[in-house]
């Protein structure tokens, strides 16, 4: 439990490695919920608008999301890679390996950027005359389509604030290779994220 | 017992500057909104929760005197409208949802399993920071923008993304309430699992924690589809989205499902608390093990497991297929068995104890009496026929009062009454805090029952105006009101005053075994000064 020294200005925080993992893991259960409540909607819509979605669906550039899949998916195996670097005492490739995830993640959101005006551009969004007259299925389409990918680019900002502040705590050594939990739960939250998306890809993307 | 005529301390070796005197880096109020220590926090939600149960309770009784009688009476149909779901907001997301967790699973909960503070004190005061935003939101929609909300707590759509009123508002504030109850059920899942004294396995934890462990999963579950929910109205309102707006090809009902997925299950983290606290209270005041504790842990269980699967009740007359209704309301009648369980064990607990009747038990039967109304009539609208007779009638205001007024309300004033002489090292005076719960109680029981008898005659709830033959119930109703509210304000007026100027409290007032009761009054930041080591259940009585 706590020790004595403990400064009253600070709480009585402890160490509990598995304690913060645990909380990581209640956290990630929260925001899988979150997205869960999105899915539902997804489902009852594409049920109600099989024919609308499958045309909608056409209009989104299977080749970016497949790029930014990959990005994903590799950004989570370098993310991993660091907290494994930092195991082994090697705290320069550990930063590298974040710098690069971090990288990768920016990529993911540039791509997004792309895809977003392309949409805007062809009068794909909320409001749009031209989505307008596509016909309720069509919208509601694109409604989830920015909603959800919309949340979940949040969710990318959100984890690379998260891999930043860990980043700087590795630099100034206050996590080393025997307290490494908090780059360990930055990594929990990077594969959440990388998880929301390859459900999203398939469900957007690829059925038709 | 001798130790009752002692002074305070003394049971003590010596006493040591409590957490309300303690040294601190910050000064004046800093050490107070910048504290990390749990019962800092608990003391900092315990003011602005009963801030809000004042304005909330005080908007009721306007709304009362507004349905006095047929016609207008003091306000317009539109105030009207506004004061209802201020109040619905109010109670529900800043009262009775965070209430016991936040204030007595804070103060409480880590010194009864025998820890110095939560698994995460920051994010502890986060919850409470989050706490006051959302309650700032909510506060400020009613006087910027379009009009105060209205169209009630629920934010029915389509009505909510139509309404020119400042609805988005309001319930992006809902939304940092839900995130502040989530963080804290997940700091207390946390602090449950990792930070039990020595001895204290999972079969000798006091009740009140069982009960805020099975709340912190309902917390963590089921509040993210609320949020989410009320995040996609927000939305729909900004950006033109229609997610809900059948002009759009939108499901309202499809808003009525996730709305209730949360709400529904919300209904247990308001009640499951509140059954804890009177698991605490009953032994203690029968100086009698609790009987069943094994069967009262497994029914809190039950109760949060079943409850995620009743959410279609509230929607009998939405539009659902028959299947649907009788699946829903059968598992909907399941719910009583775990919630009969409890009150069976408790009765059974007072049974053959030496009972001391003192304000926390008066609040404790009085649960027992609301709470056996509330959960009846809920039978009888879980049943289809009667629902849809009975649906958006005055009876459901009656019930879900009895419930969360009555039942959450009175286990929260108990709680407050039994924790009251260890929070503050002070006691009230008894003669008065009877002569509070008294006015309390019979204010409570004449202010809603008559609800029932006007629901069942065929009084639409959260109308503005009524017809004449409901003018006698009404007139009772408010006047009930009134008792409730001169039985609140004497409480406040009692505990007030004591707080400076009441008798010094003893360590163990009660003659309670839990931990708590084994620590100076008020306990010192640090709780132990050794970490005590289990070695029996809890109440174990003499
Ligand atoms: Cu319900």
């Amino acid at each position: 439990m706590s020790d004595h020294s403990a400064t009253q200005s600070h709480g009585l925080v402890h160490r509990d490695d598995e304690g913060s993992k645990l909380g990581m893991w209640l956290f990630i259960f929260t925001e899988i919920l979150l997205f869960g409540a999105l899915f539902i909607v997804y489902s009852v819509y594409r049920f109600k608008n099989q024919d609308a979605f499958h045309a909608a669906a056409l209009n989104l550039d299977t080749v970016i999301g497949t790029v930014n899949t990959v990005i994903l998916i590799v950004s989570s195996a370098t993310i991993a890679m660091s907290i494994s670097a930092l195991q082994q005492k090697n705290k320069k490739l550990a930063i590298t390996l974040m710098v690069i995830t971090l990288v990768l993640a920016f990529s993911f959101l540039v791509n997004k950027y792309f895809e977003w005006g392309a949409k805007f551009h062809h009068g794909l969004y909320p409001g749009a005359e031209h989505l307008m007259s596509l016909g309720h299925g069509q919208n509601q389409f694109f409604f989830l389509y920015f909603f959800m990918t919309g949340l979940h680019a949040f969710h990318v900002i959100v984890g690379m604030g998260f891999i930043i502040f860990v980043m700087r705590q590795v630099m100034r050594d206050e996590l080393t290779y025997n307290n490494y939990t908090r780059l360990e739960n930055a990594g929990l939250y990077w594969h959440l994220v990388d998880l929301i998306w390859i459900y999203l890809f398939p469900l957007f993307y690829l059925i038709h | 017992m001798s130790e009752t005529v002692l002074k305070a301390g003394s049971a003590e070796p010596q006493y040591q500057p409590s957490y309300l005197e303690m040294e601190t880096k910050h000064k004046g109020i800093l050490s107070w909104i910048l504290a990390t220590d749990h019962k800092r926090i608990a003391q900092l939600y315990f003011f602005s929760m009963m801030t809000m149960f004042l304005i909330g309770a005080l908007i009721g009784v306007l709304i009362r005197i507004e349905l006095m009688a047929p016609g207008r009476t003091i306000m317009d149909a539109q105030t009207y409208n506004g004061f209802f779901t201020l109040h619905g907001i109010i109670m529900i997301f800043m009262f009775v949802i965070p209430g016991l967790p936040a204030v007595f699973g804070n103060f409480v909960m880590p010194i009864m399993i025998g820890a110095k503070d939560v698994a995460f004190p920051r994010v502890n005061l986060l919850s409470w920071y989050l706490y006051v935003i959302g309650g700032i939101i909510v506060l400020t929609s009613q006087f910027v923008g379009s009009g105060p909300p209205d169209g009630g707590w629920t934010f029915y759509a389509p009505y909510s993304v139509k309404s020119a009123a400042n609805i988005g508002m309001a319930a992006m504030g809902a939304f940092f309430l839900g995130f502040s109850s989530i963080l804290t059920g997940l700091n207390f899942l946390v602090t449950i699992h990792r930070m039990r004294a020595p001895g204290m396995s999972w079969d000798r934890i006091p009740l009140f924690v069982w009960s805020l462990y099975a709340t912190g999963w309902i917390q963590i579950l089921a509040t993210p589809v609320i949020g989410i929910t009320l995040v996609l109205i927000v939305f729909e309102r900004v950006f033109q989205l229609g997610f809900f707006d059948p002009a759009f090809g939108g499901d309202p009902i499809l808003y009525q499902h996730l709305f209730w997925i949360y709400s529904h299950p919300a209904v247990y983290v308001m009640i499951l608390p509140a059954m804890g606290a009177i698991s605490e209270i009953i032994p203690t005041f029968a100086q009698r093990t609790i009987f069943g504790y094994k069967a009262i842990v497994a029914s809190s269980l039950l109760i949060a497991f079943v409850g995620y699967f009743v959410w279609g009740h509230h929607m009998y007359t939405s539009g659902m297929s028959d299947t649907a209704k009788w699946v829903f309301s059968f598992i909907t009648f399941l719910v009583a068995i775990p919630s009969a369980i409890k009150v069976f064990n408790w009765v059974a607990t007072l049974y053959k104890g030496s009972i001391n009747i003192q304000p926390p038990l008066l609040y404790a039967v009085a649960f027992m009496f609301t709470f056996m109304i509330g959960g009846f009539t809920g039978l009888i609208i879980g049943a289809v026929a009667q629902d849809i007779h009975l649906h958006d009638t005055t009876f459901i205001v009656g019930h879900f009062h009895y419930i969360v007024f009555g039942g959450t309300g009175f286990a929260f004033f108990g709680a407050l009454h039994y924790w009251y002489p260890k929070m503050y090292g002070r006691m009230y005076n008894i003669k008065l805090a009877n002569i509070a719960w008294g006015l309390f109680f019979f204010g409570f029981n004449v202010l809603y029952f008559p609800m029932f008898v006007a629901g069942y005659m065929g009084m639409p709830r959260r109308y503005f105006d009524y017809l004449p033959e409901f003018y006698i119930p009404n007139l009772i109703s408010t006047m009930g009101s009134w008792f409730l509210y001169a039985g609140i304000i004497l409480m406040i007026y009692n505990l007030v005053k004591s707080r400076k100027t009441g008798a010094i409290a003893p360590a163990n007032p009660w003659h309670g075994v839990t931990l708590e009761w084994s620590i100076q009054s008020p306990p010192t930041y640090e709780n132990f000064d050794e970490i005590p080591v289990v070695k029996d259940g809890p109440y174990k009585f003499k």
